[in-house]
């Protein structure tokens, strides 16, 4: 009798208790949610809105014009600025997160004195620490792996990233912006030999490789069960990094590879036997990301950006993409910069 | 109750024969001998034909017994006997353990050995190859030979390995797939060199799945190689060192045997010695006295072969391991430059760090494990030199990885692989100390296993000559008593 009485009342007892993990569990979700979604981020999906006072510019986001929420550019010091020339010594040097393993992007040339970086994104860098500290060799570059891009930023252990960082409405909700510094879309990699002609039916059967929590494994995905895709096609090989798809076609495991049309590019540049196949199937702009606060920053940064489109970025691309992504440069340039109204 | 018809009939034919007794329908069909025994014994041939030849020898031997001459022979042939199969048996346990201890010396010990020397091989290649391709156009000769003989070493390791591998094991398996995966790994690291001198990132990628190839697949195999080798040395252990107790009882019962038969002599006789009986004593007194010595003594090089020698050679072989993985993490830190990593609770990490420190931890315990083991100075010294060196690649680590943390590459790469006052120094300390360290104990070992194995050295041969020996002297002493009866 009592038991049963006891065992009762525990029961609505746990049922209270089940709410409460239950909201518990509510809670941490859409807390986490942002964190969760840091590295799949997906173009061309509309980013759940969250109405807290933070966020507000990444509300109305879309992918497709994310890359035009960025601040006017300005010529004026703020805190950060003045931080990173407060810097004395050895340290006085903007500290710039890149990668060191994309050829004609980022990357250490081996049969340099010192084992130089080099490449696109470097020259870049070397653009804005000549405006920032006077000094265009004042950079300190730290090689940070794709998916350290973010965390890397908010730690504050770079001052920005200069890493083939593709501009989302999920980024923007952790960092900061430039306006858009190139132009590039998902592209299919092949064999020159291969039957494959593009994103198309011709993967049918075929071994796609991507980088494991890519963009372009997150899209090959999606568009694989909608339809879009044929559904023979086996993207079971993702690898750590995007280069190591290209040891997997020249080893034979894979047909294909889907990254960036521009890191395709680079390992197109790598092995005369490959090509980009097709045209890009999306389209993304690279920027530079910051600390989310950094305003003035970032308005310097897209000051350089203004000035470099005219005199700098041509060159540039002229060293280290021309070969591979073609004499004309018009599909790879940034659009005429837009910037947040009223900012 | 019903009978069946049958058993109101006449009784069959066995029962006709036994005219006196009615038929009996519940006694009928067992056995109609047996009352038919007790009844007329005198009349029955039946019964001394079906018992068989012990019960009949038995039989003699009990008329025998009973008298002397009969019973002086029964006891000589179970002395003869008794010694006789002492000698036997002891032949037999003491040649199995005598094999064994030999097999521990010159088969399981050194394929064991050449187990952990393929796995030494393949990881130091490994370290070299990274070694080499950081260094990219102006690695050096040193760095390049030695990978080269690595990798010749692994694959003469592995010759040996499948040559003593028995058709159809899981060693032979294993030496399969590696014989398989060596050729690829060098194929990985040659187009990975290729692509580093042009200066393309692709090279990079290349050596570390190679990498990959020789963490997740080459390594873990040898590693099986070795366990298994293991436990053969393991059981040749085993089978070398157990008290051979059937034995040492059977020893001891034909000396028994033998004071009983003396006493007994004496008895009768009142002569005390019969010289026969003596020879036969002494005789199974020395193989008896020789078995448990020599057993003993050969257990105990065994044993100490074990513990100074075994034990110490596995801690070792794990402390060299440990650091030859830390040196590859090492390398393969600034080769992957920022391209793998590991996510432990919450905390992302450079993957070949991570791994770096975690080997870097095994080193550590298995060195203070070595020089526990250690137990003279010569096996001491090298050990504590080793310590010392991992020290002062933990501190020289720790600046390098800051210089590359900080963006410093060239920095970072000079004091890895560089000539004066960089890890390259230090890894080359330990492994020189391990080396050494190794080299003692297996001495050691050697000398304490060979002391063993020869403590049972002639043993079965001559404890089999003994029995002989006592059981012709049983044989002669009882005969010469029994001589006095002609």
């Amino acid at each position: 009798m009592d038991a049963r009485r006891a065992r009762a009342s525990l029961r609505g007892w746990g049922g209270v208790a089940t709410m409460a993990v239950l909201c518990a569990l509510a809670l941490a979700f859409v807390l986490l949610l942002p964190c969760t979604q840091r590295v799949t981020a997906e173009p061309g999906r509309a980013a759940p809105r969250v109405a807290t006072g933070a966020q507000a510019r990444a509300d109305d986001c879309t992918d497709a014009e994310a890359h035009e929420r960025t601040l006017a550019p300005a010529g004026a010091d703020g805190p950060t600025i003045e931080a990173i020339r407060a810097r004395t010594g050895a340290k006085r040097k903007l500290v710039v997160g890149v990668d060191q393993n994309s050829y004609r992007w980022g990357y250490r040339n081996p049969n340099t004195e010192g084992a130089r970086l080099e490449g696109f994104d470097i020259d870049l860098a070397h653009r804005i620490a000549e405006d920032i500290l006077g000094d265009r060799n004042a950079v300190q570059f730290k090689a940070i792996p794709t998916n350290q891009r973010i965390p890397a930023i908010q730690d504050g252990r770079v001052d920005m990233v200069v890493r083939t960082m593709t501009i989302t409405c999920d980024r923007l909700r952790q960092v900061a912006f430039s306006a858009p510094y190139f132009r590039t879309g998902q592209q299919v990699l092949a064999p020159k030999s291969s039957a494959i002609t593009g994103y198309d039916g011709s993967l049918a059967g075929r071994k796609v490789c991507t980088a494991t929590g890519s963009t372009a494994y997150a899209k090959l995905d999606a568009d694989r069960k909608a339809g879009r895709l044929p559904g023979s096609t086996d993207l079971s090989t993702t690898v750590p990094n995007q280069l190591d798809c290209l040891v997997r076609l020249q080893l034979g495991e894979v047909d294909a590879v889907v990254t960036d049309g521009a890191l395709a590019a680079s390992q197109a540049a790598q092995d005369p036997t490959v090509e980009l196949k097709g045209e890009a199937f999306t389209t993304e702009y690279y920027g530079v990301a910051m600390k989310k606060d950094a305003d003035d920053l970032v308005r310097r940064v897209n000051r350089v950006l203004v000035d470099y489109a005219a005199n700098g970025w041509q060159k540039s691309y002229d060293d280290w993409l021309s070969a591979t992504l073609g004499k004309d440069p018009a599909a790879s340039k940034p659009p005429a910069p837009r910037y947040l109204s009223g900012s | 109750m019903t009978h069946p018809p049958k058993s109101s009939a006449p009784p069959p034919a066995g029962a006709a024969g036994v005219p006196g007794i009615p038929a009996q329908p519940h006694a009928l069909p067992v056995s109609p001998a047996q009352p038919h025994a007790r009844t007329a014994p005198a009349v029955q041939p039946a019964p001394p034909a079906r018992r068989t030849a012990f019960a009949e020898g038995a039989e003699r031997l009990r008329a025998a017994a009973t008298t002397e001459p009969g019973r002086l022979r029964i006891i000589g042939a179970v002395l003869a006997l008794l010694v006789l199969g002492f000698g036997a048996v002891t032949a037999w346990q003491t040649s199995t353990r005598a094999a064994a201890a030999d097999d521990v010396l010159r088969r399981s010990q050194p394929l064991s050995f050449g187990a952990a020397g393929i796995y030494r091989s393949l990881a130091d290649a490994n370290t070299a190859a990274a070694g080499t391709f950081l260094a990219g156009g102006q690695e050096n000769a040193k760095s390049r030979d030695q990978y080269e003989k690595d990798i010749r070493q692994a694959a003469a390791g592995l010759v040996t390995a499948a040559a003593n591998a028995e058709p159809g094991s899981a060693a032979e398996a294993t030496v399969a797939r590696l014989n398989r995966l060596l050729p690829e790994y060098k194929g990985l690291i040659e187009r990975a060199r290729t692509y580093n001198r042009q200066g393309y990132p692709v090279g990079g990628a290349y050596l570390r799945y190679a990498d990959e190839k020789m963490q997740k697949h080459m390594l873990p195999a040898a590693q099986a190689l070795y366990t298994t080798e293991n436990r053969r040395l393991d059981a040749d252990y085993g089978d070398a060192t157990p008290y051979p107790w059937a034995a040492i009882a059977l020893g001891l019962l034909a000396l028994a045997a033998l004071g009983w038969a003396q006493h007994r002599v004496y008895r009768r006789t009142h002569r005390v010695l019969n010289r026969g009986l003596v020879a036969a004593t002494a005789a199974t007194t020395a193989a008896l006295l020789w078995l448990v010595v020599g057993h003993a003594v050969a257990r105990s090089g065994l044993d100490g072969s074990y513990e100074h020698g075994i034990r110490s050679l596995n801690v070792l072989h794990e402390a060299r391991i440990a650091a030859l993985k830390a040196r590859g993490n090492e390398n393969l830190s600034l080769v992957a430059r920022g391209a793998d990593t590991v996510t432990v609770g919450g905390q992302t990490y450079d993957a070949h760090y991570y791994e770096f420190d975690k080997d870097m931890a095994v080193l550590r315990a298995a060195l203070s494990e070595a020089a526990r083991l250690a137990d003279d100075g010569a096996g001491t010294a090298p050990v504590t030199a080793a310590q010392s060196d991992t020290a002062v690649w933990q501190r020289r680590h720790a600046a390098a990885r800051a210089e590359d943390e900080n963006g410093n590459y060239q920095q970072a790469l000079d004091k890895v692989i560089g000539a004066k006052g960089a890890t390259a120094e230090c890894f080359d300390g330990v492994d020189r100390g391990l080396e050494r360290a190794i080299g003692h104990e297996r001495a050691e070992f050697r000398q304490a296993a060979g002391d063993g194995r020869d403590a049972l050295a002639w043993l079965p041969q001559g404890a089999a000559a003994l029995a002989v020996l006592g059981a012709a002297g049983s044989v002669a002493g009882i005969g010469r008593r029994l001589s006095e009866y002609r």
